[in-house]
């Protein structure tokens, strides 16, 4: 732990990078030492895309959206949902680390740092979407072996947009982080976040088949910021950009960090009312 | 190592960008049999170039040795419309006999052979004269049309009869019948000339008959994961300009088979658009296309990684399609 408290005293730019390092690095020993998680974070996907969509291999119909420029298999058209889905939990995952930080007391070691608050947050935002994009490429390597071949320009041009959906979807997880108390309630997040917000989105079918089934459901999928991050990481991973897309992950990650922080501040923010660790 | 996968990398892209590189351009005709145009595709930017009106119900269609002429049987005209290829202006008809479907040019450009559908004819037109020659009787409802490479042969399939008839090209007389599997489609000879493709709609099937021995040596079967085996239904055969590959185009499957020639495997399927029909390639061998009837477009196929590329939308229930020549 002796990355957060600046050495000699000074807060040059050194010490921020020693900061910033040191809580990725411990996110990444965390995750390293954690072998179940790291599989499962890579299991998860893989069901899906294995047992799931070798199901509906022929389900999606005529209609050709771009950035496919012509028919593609379920299993090809799902992995850029699945890849949002693996930064989706990873961003969650941090969030329960975060409860469990609070309730271990590791949560002091870190807020007593010099550096400002929103720098803490942020670094250790920077290292879930860290982690979040090995497990990505992790992934795409075995997929590639499923025969889910996107051009090899595709595999470079997604990196930027793995690292913006995965701010936006780890900011998500630094706000829930705030608001729960106990470990145990982290089902309810699973149940309230996660399923809605991966199945009421394009990341499974897409959003014209959606509206065929039902409007509703349609408008909902069109109000889901994931939605966008699965487009954007779709797009990118065949070397296009989708501007909407970029706009709103953008802004929705720029928007949670911002309540992250706020309702981080000791002063004003939530967790003080409702009588967590930190103080 | 990190080095070693940046030289992998750069290689690889350098050898993408090569690939991908503009290919001579040629142009595919498509036939729409419910808009009654014919669609022209330029393959160097694979964009349509324009959409023209012809006939009634174009189904089969093919071009001259030179590229000047387009030939398209107009099922419900009952005659073979031939088109300036540059300008699609329609230069004059064939006579076809009734209820032209598809058709086959003979290697030396001189002579059309046209399956008759309603009266189980095959017709010989002399393209020059603009006369018909001879009219073969062969089994009922006679589709596919075969030549061989040096235009010795024709084949003929019939729908109903289940056969394939080689006829004599000098003497026009039927040499033997081949019973093939129900519903034959299609029929194409190897470059080499020494084996006959015929494709079976209902059967499933396609047949690799021995030109020496003229007794079917193998029956290439499909099976696709996830597909009914009823939907999967041969009908265009191609085999490619090396002869090393032979794609099938197996209609309501949606997908088109890989199948290596030597071997008689099916290597791999593709996915294309609805009700996949009839293929044709470039002369340079590089893309094959296919029509999908039902989703009203033409699969790009790249013949060097066997992938599809893109899918473009064309007229209505496009049928058949030809590329010009060099």
């Amino acid at each position: 732990m002796s990355g957060f408290v600046p050495h000699g005293g000074g807060r040059g730019v050194t010490g921020w990078l020693v900061c910033l390092g040191g809580i990725v690095w411990r996110e990444a020993l965390r995750f390293v030492h954690q072998k179940e998680r790291f599989l499962s974070a890579l299991v998860r996907p893989l069901v899906w895309l294995f047992i799931f969509a070798a199901g509906f291999r022929a389900v999606l119909g005529v209609s050709i959206e771009p950035p496919y420029q012509t028919y593609v298999l379920y299993e090809v058209y799902v992995t850029p949902g699945l890849v949002a889905m693996i930064q989706l939990f990873n961003g969650m995952q941090s969030s329960l680390s975060m409860v469990y930080d609070r309730e271990t007391g590791t949560m002091r070691t870190l807020l007593v740092s010099p550096y400002p608050r929103w720098y803490l947050l942020s670094s250790k935002l920077t290292a879930g979407v860290v982690v979040s994009i090995f497990q990505v490429y992790a992934f795409l390597a075995i997929a590639w072996f499923w025969e889910i071949r996107p051009p090899w320009i595709g595999y470079l041009t997604v990196l930027p947009a793995l690292v913006l959906s995965g701010l936006m979807l780890g900011a998500l997880g630094l706000v829930l982080s705030s608001l729960i108390r106990q470990l145990e309630n982290f089902a309810g997040v699973m149940n309230f976040v996660i399923f809605p917000m991966f199945f009421a989105s394009s990341a499974l079918y897409p959003l014209w088949r959606v509206r065929e089934g039902s409007v509703l459901l349609y408008d909902i999928c069109r109000f889901n910021p994931f939605t966008y991050a699965v487009d954007l990481i779709r797009f990118a991973l065949y070397g296009q950009f989708n501007p909407f897309a970029f706009a709103v992950v953008a802004g929705t990650a720029a928007l949670f960090l911002t309540i992250a922080i706020v309702a981080y501040d000791p002063s004003r923010g939530m967790m003080m009312r409702r009588g967590g660790g930190a103080g | 190592m990190t080095t070693r996968l940046a030289t992998y990398a750069a290689t690889a892209l350098l050898a993408a960008t090569m690939l991908a590189g503009p290919a001579c351009a040629y142009t595919v005709y498509v036939s729409n049999e419910k808009d009654n145009t014919v669609t022209l595709i330029d393959t160097a930017t694979l964009e349509v170039i324009k959409t023209v009106d012809v006939g009634n119900r174009p189904r089969g269609i093919t071009i001259s040795l030179d590229g000047k002429h387009l030939f398209v049987c107009t099922s419900d005209d009952d005659t073979v419309q031939v088109y300036d290829a540059k300008t699609m202006e329609l230069l004059y008809d064939l006579p076809s006999g009734p209820d032209p479907e598809l058709f086959v040019l003979a290697p030396d450009g001189k002579h059309l052979y046209i399956a008759n559908e309603d009266d189980a004819l095959v017709t010989v037109v002399d393209v020059e004269s603009r006369k018909m020659v001879a009219e073969i009787p062969v089994g009922v409802e006679p589709e596919g049309m075969g030549v061989s490479p040096d235009g010795k042969f024709v084949v003929n399939t019939s729908e109903t009869t289940n056969m394939a008839h080689i006829i004599d090209t000098a003497s026009h007389e039927i040499v033997e019948n081949v019973l093939v599997d129900s519903r034959p489609r299609f029929a194409e000879f190897t470059p080499d000339g020494k084996e006959l493709w015929v494709s079976s709609e209902i059967g499933g099937t396609v047949s690799v008959i021995d030109m020496a021995t003229r007794q079917i040596t193998t029956k290439v079967e499909f099976e696709i994961a996830g597909v009914a085996k009823d939907a999967i239904q041969p009908v265009g055969v191609r085999i490619s300009k090396d002869g090393k590959k032979a794609l099938v185009a197996l209609g309501p499957s949606n997908r088109v088979a890989v199948v290596d020639t030597a071997s008689k495997q099916v290597e791999k399927y593709l996915l294309v658009g609805q009700r996949v029909w009839q293929l044709a390639y470039t002369p340079d061998g590089k893309l094959g296309f296919s029509t999908n009837g039902n989703s009203n477009d033409v699969s790009v196929i790249d013949m060097e990684t066997m992938e599809v590329t893109k899918s473009i939308p064309v007229g209505g229930l496009p049928w058949g399609v030809v590329v010009s020549p060099d």
